[in-house]
């Protein structure tokens, strides 16, 4: 009883009670000494290690990710961010020298990074550990004060968070606030120095919304319709593992990243159907909805909303795999589905889960039209060995990223930046574009006393006209010349 | 108006969908029209900037005809380099994989730029949003009505007017154009319509960059040499009176000076402010006008509560009529006085005194940050502490206003000052989406990233991503175990 009573509700005045505490602290400077950054990254690399197996347990309670899955998407990712942090902070925080050009000489310049402040990090219920750490460890390593906000829809991960984060973390600077919509509103009713938030486009325009009250800047990691361009010209068997791992092998396609659709020719479909459905039963074996090596969806609001999508009278009959259900287990089994209308349900939302939609052109360049058509995506994948439609496809195709002949592996490179465009967000992240984002790269110019020009400054004439326009253009003839003019005028 | 929008703006999406702006030519065709622009029209330039704001030529040639150029050409040296892809380090264990980071244009982008420096914010931002291959809209401001009609008229004769469009109107036509998806909108202008710009853009996802303003402080140290004492006065009172009357987001807010060296200070200031302008400024075509009634009036109010006028120790005249006030110096007004609360943005200069010049720093910290903040010093400590322990947009030492002409360092605010940065590549950033892009072969598989999933599999990603390549290596050919 006595319990009950001590839990407030978290409003407006608690979200606003936060803040201040945690801009307290950071205007103490605390959070700025490369010293407290480390023992704050180290302090993660602990609560990893050593509770890797509540870990396991929370992700398996809240979507039953298999072990596997568990360790190379989730706690692999975040021991190599945190590993590639601590080996590179010093460098990411040192000024970097920049050169000046005639216009500003003598002088000498460098672009200095400095934390924001307070930061809110919003992350998603799909790799729920994943997406709260990781952009924290970027939010600390530039130094700043941060406050996650885990998703509710994984609850078990909530939980873990909340409670190791406390022990682990210095709570004067990182503090996590559990909780649904009402919290989160009041959170997001607070000025902020930068939201960092990963999940939907509809939420993501009311974050930018409330931002935009306070001019504080966002990085919003998104989604879309990932794309897979199958062309004929392949090694079949290596792509077909590569797409099942890039989608049931990937948290059962509730990834941001994972191959939504295919597009593929007329003449190839019946082939890479054949080898999908072979490929499927080897690694999931005969009966794939109880396969143990797929992570189930994540609740029954999903299981719904992707039972509607096969519902959906445009696409019934274009099952060609799978489509068995299991409510009480929420599971589907891997569906793959042939050329489904485009204005079917299926075709014009992120499915997020285990169906995949063939769509299928007569030429395989037919298929950038059906791509470039619809908003941009996170990510878009293309399996050929043609160099000619390589190119075709980097020209023409934006998304976030892409990578060809394969999926998703572009996430796992810390030295690309990670990150959406369009409808698919806006920002990056990872390794070092972790740290930019949570950063402001102040720009530092040094002038000396000496050497000045007085043409610069008023009273003005037309003799400074021209000497001007010889400094602006830097040109040291311009310059003689002008000061010929100058010393008659 | 709203459907002749529409349909322009539909046009210049269908200009970027046919991929011509993403040639390299055809940006440097539109580079170069820029540059001709301002070498073959820069008297019509001059001209309406001295109509609209009173601009002599050569602080138009100094702060937005002359960067103009300086920045088209720097664009057009760099575009090659700009728009090539980046190769990208990959870690062994993605072997073999090759990744780089292609630049994109974002497609439709829209600029609005402030009066203040009409030319200069208008085609700052164009030349980053062309040379980076996209289409344009660019709404100039209002309140400098012949510099953007003459954007308006002339300018199209130099670009391509399918791929770029200037747009002139009021609050009105802005907020008609806020309601349509663009790929970026880039703001330069107050915070209160920073807020409105980025709350529409909201609604359809579209990045936003807001350079807004802010009260950017000037620290004085006690300098005890003349001739840094004369430069320094130079370069301050050039920074605030020369800087568009005071009108400029960069421009010197107030200054910050230790008490016993403030007389020194303001004798000096009252005695070049008079070499500079003369014994009756508005006579002397050097400093820029009140660039509206409307401002004007807020101007004056600032200085009408009778605890600011006290501490007027020169200036302080007003002409309504020629939108004219005199280049005024303040020493210690209340600082609970709206002109030390909000920006001033015209030719008042108030001299906070404070006991010792460290306590600029305390002073500077518990204010919101400012877009620039400048230290006129040669104390490397006071210096260290500065850059250590204030944030603000950009700092410069010993002179003001003129980073806005260095290429190479990032213009841009943060916190109340906005956020986003350009100038030079960053301009190309800007407009640009880096787009990662990832090829693997399809030899060398890394066999065990498929389920069915077991121990041994599982042991072979826990030493991948400790990137202990022997690790991995031995558990492959089954010599280790967990």
């Amino acid at each position: 009883m006595a319990e009950k009573e001590l839990k407030k509700i978290f409003d407006s005045e608690s979200a606003c009670t936060l803040v201040s505490e945690l801009r307290k602290t950071f205007n103490t400077g605390k959070t700025k000494s490369y010293e407290w950054r480390v023992s704050q990254l180290k302090n993660l690399q602990k609560l990893i290690e050593e509770h890797e197996k509540e870990i396991i347990e929370a992700l398996q309670t809240d979507l039953a990710k298999p072990e596997a899955e568990i360790h190379v998407g989730e706690i692999g990712m975040l021991k190599s961010s945190l590993k590639t942090a601590l080996n590179e902070l010093r460098n990411w925080m040192m000024p970097e020298k920049v050169k000046t050009s005639m216009t500003t000489f003598p002088s000498s310049a460098e672009i200095l990074p400095e934390p924001l402040g307070v930061t809110l990090v919003i992350s998603a219920w799909n790799y729920p550990i994943l997406l709260s750490i990781d952009p924290m460890i970027g939010a600390i390593a530039a130094g700043n004060a941060v406050v996650l906000k885990p998703s509710e829809v994984a609850p078990a991960s909530s939980s873990f968070l909340a409670k190791y984060l406390g022990e682990y973390m210095d709570s004067s600077a990182i503090r996590v606030v559990e909780g649904a919509i009402p919290e989160t509103t009041a959170l997001l009713e607070q000025k902020w120095d930068k939201i960092f938030y990963t999940g939907n486009g509809r939420i993501g325009r009311i974050v930018m919304g409330a931002a935009a009250k306070h001019l504080t800047p966002v990085a919003l990691e998104l989604g879309g319709k990932c794309p897979v361009i199958v062309d004929s010209v392949i090694n079949l068997q290596v792509a077909t593992r590569r797409i099942i791992g890039g989608k049931w092998a990937f948290n059962n396609g509730q990834a941001c990243v994972s191959a939504d659709y295919i597009i593929t020719t007329k003449e190839f479909a019946p082939k890479l159907i054949d080898s999908l459905k072979h490929e499927i039963e080897t690694c999931f074996g005969t009966n794939p909805i109880e396969s143990k090596d797929i992570s189930r969806i994540i609740n029954s609001n999903h299981f719904d909303r992707l039972s509607k999508l096969l519902d959906d009278e445009k696409v019934s009959g274009k099952i060609v795999c799978g489509g068995q259900r299991d409510k009480s287990c929420l599971r589907i089994a891997p569906t793959i589905l042939l050329d489904v209308p485009e204005d079917s349900l299926i075709m014009n939302e992120e499915i997020f889960g285990p169906l995949l939609p063939i769509l299928t052109v007569d030429k395989i360049e037919d298929s950038f039209d059906i791509v470039t058509s619809k908003e941009k995506p996170l990510a878009a994948y293309l399996f050929t060995n043609k160099n000619k439609l390589k190119d075709e496809f980097v020209r023409t195709i934006s998304a976030g990223g892409t990578v060809i002949n394969d999926i998703s592996l572009h996430l796992a490179v810390h030295t690309l930046p990670f990150g959406g465009v369009g409808e698919s967000g806006t920002g990056s992240y990872h390794g070092k574009f972790s740290f930019d984002a949570f950063s402001h790269k102040k720009a530092v110019l040094y002038r000396s006393f000496t050497g000045d020009a007085s043409v610069r400054y008023p009273p003005y004439s037309n003799g400074k006209v021209r000497m001007l326009k010889a400094l602006i253009n830097g040109s040291i003839l311009g310059i003689i010349l002008a000061l010929f003019k100058l010393s008659k005028d | 108006m709203e459907l002749v929008h529409v349909e322009s703006l539909g046009k210049l999406r269908e200009t970027f969908n046919s991929g011509k702006t993403k040639e390299a030519s055809w940006r440097r065709s539109q580079l170069t029209g820029l540059l001709k622009f301002l070498q073959e029209r820069e008297e019509d330039i001059l001209m309406a900037l001295k109509h609209d704001l009173g601009k002599h030529p050569v602080e138009s040639y100094r702060d937005e005809v002359g960067t103009s150029i300086k920045s088209v050409n720097y664009a057009l040296q760099n575009l090659k380099y700009w728009m090539s892809s980046k190769k990208v380090k990959v870690p062994i264990a993605a072997f073999p994989t090759r990744a780089e980071l292609v630049p994109e244009p974002l497609g439709l982008v829209l600029i609005i730029s402030s009066w203040n420096y009409p030319i200069g914010l208008s085609l700052e931002p164009l030349i980053g949003a062309l040379a980076a291959g996209n289409t344009a809209v660019l709404k100039p401001s209002e309140l400098a009505p012949q510099t953007s009609s003459l954007l308006a008229k002339s300018l199209p004769a130099y670009l391509d007017n399918k791929a770029v469009k200037i747009i002139e109107g009021d609050a009105i036509v802005g907020e008609q154009l806020l309601q349509h998806k663009w790929d970026k909108i880039f703001f330069t202008g107050s915070p209160r319509v920073g807020r409105i710009v980025m709350s529409a853009a909201a609604k359809h996802l579209t990045p936003v960059m807001l350079e807004l303003g802010g009260k950017c402080p000037a620290v004085v140290d006690s300098l005890s040499s003349s001739w840094d004492r004369e430069v320094a006065v130079k370069r301050i009172l050039g920074g605030k009176f020369g800087a568009c009357g005071g009108q400029a987001c960069i421009g010197i807010d107030y200054i910050l000076v230790e008490k016993n060296f403030a007389p020194t200070l303001v004798e000096l200031l009252k005695n070049k402010v008079i070499s500079m302008f003369g014994d009756n400024p508005k006579e002397s075509h050097s400093i820029v006008r009140i660039v509206n009634k409307s401002h004007f009036l807020r101007l004056k109010k600032l200085l009408d509560d009778p605890q600011v006028k006290n501490s007027i120790v020169h200036g302080g005249s007003e002409d309504e009529e020629n939108l004219y006030i005199e280049p005024t110096i303040l020493v210690d007004p209340p600082l609970t006085a709206p002109i030390m609360t909000e920006e001033i943005f015209g030719p008042l200069l108030p001299i906070i005194t404070l006991k010792k010049v460290e306590d600029s720093i305390g002073f500077i910290k518990s204010r919101p940050r400012a877009l620039a903040l400048y230290v006129f010093t040669n104390s490397e400590t006071l210096k260290r502490r500065i850059i250590a322990e204030t944030s603000s947009g950009s700092v410069t030492f010993n002179d003001a206003i003129i980073q806005y002409a260095c290429d190479t360092l990032p213009f841009g605010g943060v916190g109340e000052s906005g956020f986003g940065r350009y100038h030079g590549k960053f301009s190309f950033d800007a407009f640009s989406h880096e787009k990662a892009v990832t090829t693997r072969s399809f030899l060398v598989e890394i066999w065990f990233r498929f389920p069915p999933w077991n121990d041994h599999k599982l042991q072979l990603f826990r030493s991948a991503y400790r990137f202990d390549y022997l690790g991995l290596l031995l558990v492959a050919l089954g010599l280790k175990r967990s």
